[in-house]
């Protein structure tokens, strides 16, 4: 490291950690699992995944990441267009936990 | 991205500035740039952009933008919306080799200091109902427990405590020659250590720890008028003047071990720079070491606010000395601040606060298996017995629920790697609980460790050799 000086012997283990040669796909050193990340502003407690970087112990189930991607966030990409070419996208998912597998591919 | 100001505790040590990084507990210096950058991030979270723009008058985008990337790394700084992980906790090995074994081989003691925890007001053994010396199977089963507990570690301690040691002296010689007869049969180092109040201390036992390597420490709380408030005899009379002549023999001819002295520190008794002169200087100590009494807070001899700022205070005098001596090359004896050192050196992120239940474990007489040897002898805190083992299930339990991660009140505090919320029994005294952290002396614990790490930045600034021999 060039602005920091590691000074004590944990510190000099760190440092050594951060020398990986490939890194993909992540912010910071890359140890852990990789937790995939946004929308983070927007209090949906469970949205993303759980304190063991899984999604068993979510308080709510994975598939309401639909809604929170497309409704709550600018991520249009993954969810069709519910204003404009697929406004009957949702229509037979009246709630998310027990009716997401009547949600069907949209074609344009 | 959005930037943000990650957990650290910053502070100065000759002119030198650091990092001590929460929870990893590394120690970086930072150089002018990532401290400009962390300076304008305490005004707020910043894109890099913003960083470079501000700074910009200063350093070129490039130097911005790599101190960036290395704070960054060691996680002083972290993304808004990507907060370092923080992984699950690592589950305890089935099985954890002991280190250190402590036999309480008598809870009689022929002393009766006013603020004993094991026989004064707060105390959590019920010592009538075990027996009061501890018998020679007893001695030999626990020493075979410790040897069947120790796994792979190729050394083991063998450490002897009370009551006073010394009333069951026979005890020690019977069953260190059993360890290290064992121990040699194993392939096993065994080191042997233990506390005494020195009353009794005679020729013959001092050739025994010669002899055997025995590693001694003596409770002594300072000098005469400050050893006979508290540590008296059960006729009131002051024990200062029995122990004198008995230590000043020891200390001469027992060289093969340093010979410390532990000090209780009370209300009444928080001199500490008085204390460390006379232990250290006037009768020679190795090296001295403070303890604030563990009590409910209501005792006569708690110690209150008022009395925890001026310790804080001698504390802090004392490690200046400290300091003082280590740069001019000298041994200074305050091993309070000496075994922090050493703790910040290694880079120590503790998961509990001591070994107790895992590295270590304490034998009360009737040979159950306690937490350590404060708890030995409570039922409530017992992990098994000598005869049939540790209760690894229990052990287990108990590691689970003790864990750092699991003490809510410390997951904000930077002391935590050091300090993960101190000592079981304490809290067991002043809660009722051990899972409870000692929030009693939070303030006080931070104001000790950021003394302690200026002395280290000065010491890593001004004699990087000294650290190297931590």
């Amino acid at each position: 490291m060039k602005h920091l000086k590691s000074i004590n012997q944990k510190a000099h283990r760190i440092e050594g950690m951060l020398q990986n040669d490939v890194v993909a796909l992540q912010q910071g050193p890359g140890t852990g699992p990789h937790v995939p990340l946004g929308c983070s502003f927007v209090f949906s407690p469970g949205w993303e995944v759980d304190s063991n970087g899984g999604t068993a112990g979510l308080c709510q189930p994975v598939e309401r990441d639909l809604f929170d991607c497309h409704i709550t966030c600018f991520w249009p990409a993954h969810v069709p267009d519910l204003y404009n070419h697929a406004p009957d996208w949702t229509a037979k998912c009246a709630s998310a936990q027990k009716d997401w597998r009547k949600i069907d591919l949209v074609f344009p | 991205m959005m930037l943000r100001r990650g957990e650290y505790h910053a502070f100065s040590g000759a002119d030198a500035r650091y990092l001590y990084l929460v929870p990893s507990a590394g120690v970086v210096e930072l150089d002018d740039v990532s401290h400009a950058v962390l300076e304008t991030l305490a005004t707020g979270d910043k894109t890099a952009n913003d960083l470079a723009e501000s700074l910009g008058s200063r350093w070129s985008g490039e130097e911005i933008r790599s101190s960036i990337d290395e704070l960054l790394g060691v996680r002083a700084i972290h993304s808004v919306i990507a907060p370092p992980v923080t992984p699950p906790p690592v589950k305890s090995k089935r099985s954890i080799p002991l280190q250190t074994l402590v036999l309480n081989v008598t809870s009689k003691c022929n002393l009766s200091c006013g603020y004993c925890y094991e026989y004064g007001e707060d105390r959590i053994v019920e010592s009538t109902t075990k027996p009061r010396f501890m018998d020679e199977a007893t001695a030999r089963q626990s020493v075979d427990f410790m040897f069947a507990e120790s796994g792979d570690s190729p050394s083991v301690n063998l450490t002897f405590f009370g009551g006073e040691t010394l009333l069951n002296f026979k005890m020690l010689k019977s069953s260190l020659a059993y360890a290290r007869q064992k121990g040699e049969e194993l392939g096993k180092q065994v080191s042997a250590s233990l506390t005494t109040n020195a009353t009794l201390l005679r020729e013959e036992i001092v050739d025994w720890f010669i002899e055997n390597d025995v590693g001694v420490t003596v409770s002594i709380d300072g000098a005469r008028e400050q050893q006979d408030k508290f540590r008296v005899f059960s006729n009131g009379m002051g024990s200062y003047d029995i122990i004198l002549p008995r230590i000043k023999d020891l200390l001469a001819r027992h060289k093969r071990r340093p010979v410390g002295a532990r000090v209780t520190l009370t209300g009444q008794n928080l001199d500490v720079a008085s204390i460390y002169h006379h232990l250290f200087e006037e009768i020679g100590f190795w090296e001295v070491g403070f303890a604030p009494v563990t009590t409910s807070w209501q005792r006569e001899y708690a110690i209150e606010d008022e009395g925890f700022r001026s310790l804080l205070s001698g504390f802090q005098s004392l490690a200046d000395d400290y300091l003082k001596a280590a740069l001019a090359g000298k041994r200074h004896g305050f091993s309070n601040v000496r075994d922090t050192l050493e703790e910040i050196h290694k880079g120590m992120s503790k998961s509990h606060p001591c070994g107790a239940g895992f590295g270590l474990l304490g034998v009360p007489t009737d040979g159950d298996v306690a937490l350590c040897y404060r708890c030995a002898g409570s039922d409530s805190h017992k992990l098994g017995s000598v005869f049939i083992g540790v209760d690894h299930a229990a052990q287990a339990t108990f590691l689970e629920t003790h864990h750092i991660d699991n003490k809510t009140d410390c997951s904000t505090c930077w002391a935590r790697p050091l300090c993960a919320g101190g000592c079981y029994h304490e809290a067991h005294t002043r809660y009722g609980t051990t899972t409870q952290p000692n929030l009693h002396y939070c303030e006080w614990i931070r104001a000790w460790t950021n003394t302690c790490l200026e002395v280290y930045g000065t010491l890593a600034a001004k004699r990087p050799d000294f650290l190297e021999h931590l």
